[in-house]
């Protein structure tokens, strides 16, 4: 802004504590909750404060888990919830990276024909094409793994996409130039693309990584074994509570817990992901 | 080191348009040959066809004796600066200048040796650590050429190199690749559309226009004798003015001629002179001054010194040697 009033000042702040307030509060009241005992929440005043048992509610979690909801411990769901997210956005920048090189440097017949059956799949999300996602999954023997989990969701047209505009930014001087240097096909994707969409691939990363992580309804649909439950799913799983009450300390606690790794990775890749999302100089 | 030659090189694109007809050149070892022209008329393109990045569709280029045709670029032991340097953005000056050597495996200690030799030529040493986007344009120039330095090839080739930079920067790059060539020797081949930087530096030039050669020769044959109308009025500066004879048909010898050509600093101003030009419109450079008029209704341009006296109307003459006359069609020139 270019003016400096300090009314104006005062507003924008008082906007964006405001802003910070609405996203915040959901935040706050789930961390006290998970702070107090299962019964405090029932009592019909609603505590602002953290309560007393912090330290007792999260060790439960992590090492025995709630049995009553049949759900392992945490930090089972924690490993699971990882492998499926990395696995997913790796997969997906591997793949979309690559797939986007063919595109852009190559020139092979139905080209585009190609780089357009792959760009419709984005009109077909999970949702959409999940019972025959299912069938396939489940006739090739994936139901309750790893593979189940994240391979179904890897193919990516907007990670292609993103990675083709990316690409051809890269001025063709520059392509020519690898040539001449002698620079091969896999050399050139190792030596220039590669690093020239470092920002990008993290931006993409970060993205990626977060849905992989809040995946809830194909987790939830084909894994029946509490060995490959995620975390995501889990929780759900911990407020249907069967018989009794659900356990809203602890399943505010593991909703803390499950926030973490986003987090974790949103503040380590802040700069590298603005970066990647603004850069445009090539 | 290795001499280039071209036989009947031609080019058809896909659509059937013809880019490059019919080229013939033998360059030797050695020398510098500057292709110039205007824009569109297919010099970047043939520069091109010479590292390989644009195919060949008809006759021959030979680096050395060997026919490169169906060679990559990596394997014609050519070297090329480009328009915008091309330099990797995201290394370092020095592996900039090393990315070539290390994928042809060229031994470490060698390729420290001409790292460090190209940046002595060109001095660049204190730079090698930095990244390209921390220089200058003129820098980046630099590396740019230091790039194809290291790599010792048979033969530089330069598009447009000079392009990017301000008027001063040019000049001085201009005489620094000048010198650069002269000292090591190495045959290139250079494309500019500016016919001062083809003067300053060829020796040989060769002049396109439409995908044909219009001329080859020294600066000074083609400045003195243009072959066609074309090559006349795009070498030299200011333009030479391009008269159909009947304008100027009291001059000696141009009775069957169907253009006159006329060098600006040709014609002199007289009280004898058998030209009368209506003076239009006056151009100060400094040491001369560009008068522009109308003589017999064509536009006519003469140079005089500025501290000569201007009226309305002035009277010229022209030697009848400085005359260049050209067919009306074909543009060719006839004496």
């Amino acid at each position: 802004m270019i003016e400096n009033r300090p009314f104006l000042n005062l507003l924008a702040h008082l906007t964006l504590m405001l802003g910070v307030a609405i996203v915040a509060l959901p935040v706050w009241l789930a961390f006290v909750a998970s702070t107090h005992g299962p019964t405090d929440f029932m009592s019909g005043t609603v505590p602002m404060w953290p309560g007393p048992r912090l330290v007792e509610n999260y060790s439960r979690l992590l090492e025995t888990g709630v049995s009553t909801s049949g759900t392992p411990p945490v930090g089972t769901m924690m490993v699971n919830s990882l492998i499926m997210a990395l696995s997913i956005a790796i997969g997906k920048i591997v793949i979309s990276i690559t797939s986007a090189f063919a595109i852009v440097y190559f020139r092979f017949p139905f080209r585009n024909l190609a780089f357009w059956c792959i760009f419709i799949t984005m009109m077909l999300p999970v949702e959409v094409r999940i019972v025959p996602t299912f069938q396939v999954v489940a006739d090739l023997g994936m139901l309750n793994s790893y593979a189940g989990l994240s391979i179904p969701l890897i193919a990516s047209a907007t990670a292609t996409f993103l990675f083709r505009q990316v690409f051809l930014t890269i001025p063709d001087e520059l392509t020519e130039a690898a040539r001449i240097d002698g620079a091969g096909p896999l050399k050139f994707f190792r030596d220039i693309l590669l690093p020239l969409s470092r920002t990008n691939i993290a931006a993409l990363f970060v993205i990626l990584f977060i849905y992989g992580w809040n995946q809830y309804l194909w987790p939830l649909l084909i894994t029946t074994s509490a060995d490959y439950y995620t975390i995501v799913a889990g929780i759900k799983r911990m407020a249907d509570a069967v018989d009794g009450v659900p356990q809203w300390h602890l399943v505010m606690a593991t909703a803390m817990l499950a926030m973490l790794p986003p987090v974790a990775v949103v503040i380590g890749m802040q700069r590298l992901f603005v970066k990647g999302l603004v850069e445009t100089e090539k | 080191m290795a001499s280039i030659t071209l036989s009947n090189v031609g080019k058809v694109y896909a659509g059937g348009t013809r880019a490059i007809g019919d080229v013939n050149l033998e360059i030797a070892d050695g020398e510098f040959i500057v292709l110039v022209g205007p824009s569109g008329c297919g010099k970047s393109t043939l520069l091109r066809m010479i590292a390989g990045l644009e195919s060949i569709t008809d006759g021959e280029v030979r680096i050395g004796d060997r026919v490169v045709n169906q060679v990559e670029p990596a394997d014609r032991d050519i070297a090329m600066v480009f328009q915008n340097y091309a330099l990797y953005p995201h290394m370092s000056v020095r592996q900039n200048l090393a990315y070539g050597l290390k994928n042809r495996r060229t031994p470490k200690a060698e390729i420290e040796r001409r790292v460090a030799e190209a940046a002595e030529i060109l001095q660049i040493g204190p730079y090698l650590d930095r990244k390209p986007r921390a220089l200058s344009g003129g820098q980046r120039q630099r590396v740019a050429m230091g790039r194809a330095i290291v790599r010792e090839p048979a033969a530089f080739l330069f598009d447009e190199p000079l392009s990017n930079l301000d008027a001063k920067l040019r000049v001085a790059m201009r005489l620094e690749i000048k010198q650069l060539q002269q000292r090591l020797g190495t045959t290139s081949i250079y494309v500019t559309h500016d016919q001062l930087e083809a003067m300053t530096l060829a020796d040989r030039l060769v002049v396109l226009s439409a995908g044909r050669v219009e001329q080859i020769g020294t600066p000074l044959e083609v400045y003195r004798r243009p072959a066609t109308a074309f090559v006349a009025g795009f070498i030299g500066s200011p333009a030479m003015n391009l008269i159909p004879a009947r304008a100027v048909g009291h001059l000696p010898g141009t009775a069957h001629a169907g253009l006159v050509g006329i060098r600006p600093e040709d014609l002199t101003i007289t009280p004898e002179g058998n030209i009368e030009m209506q003076v239009q419109a006056i151009e100060e450079l400094g040491a001369q001054r560009l008068v522009h008029g109308l003589t017999g209704g064509e536009t006519l341009t003469v140079t005089m010194p500025s501290d000569m006296p201007v009226s309305d109307m002035l009277r010229l003459s022209v030697r009848r040697e400085a005359l260049h006359l050209f067919e009306a069609e074909s543009g060719r020139r006839i004496g």
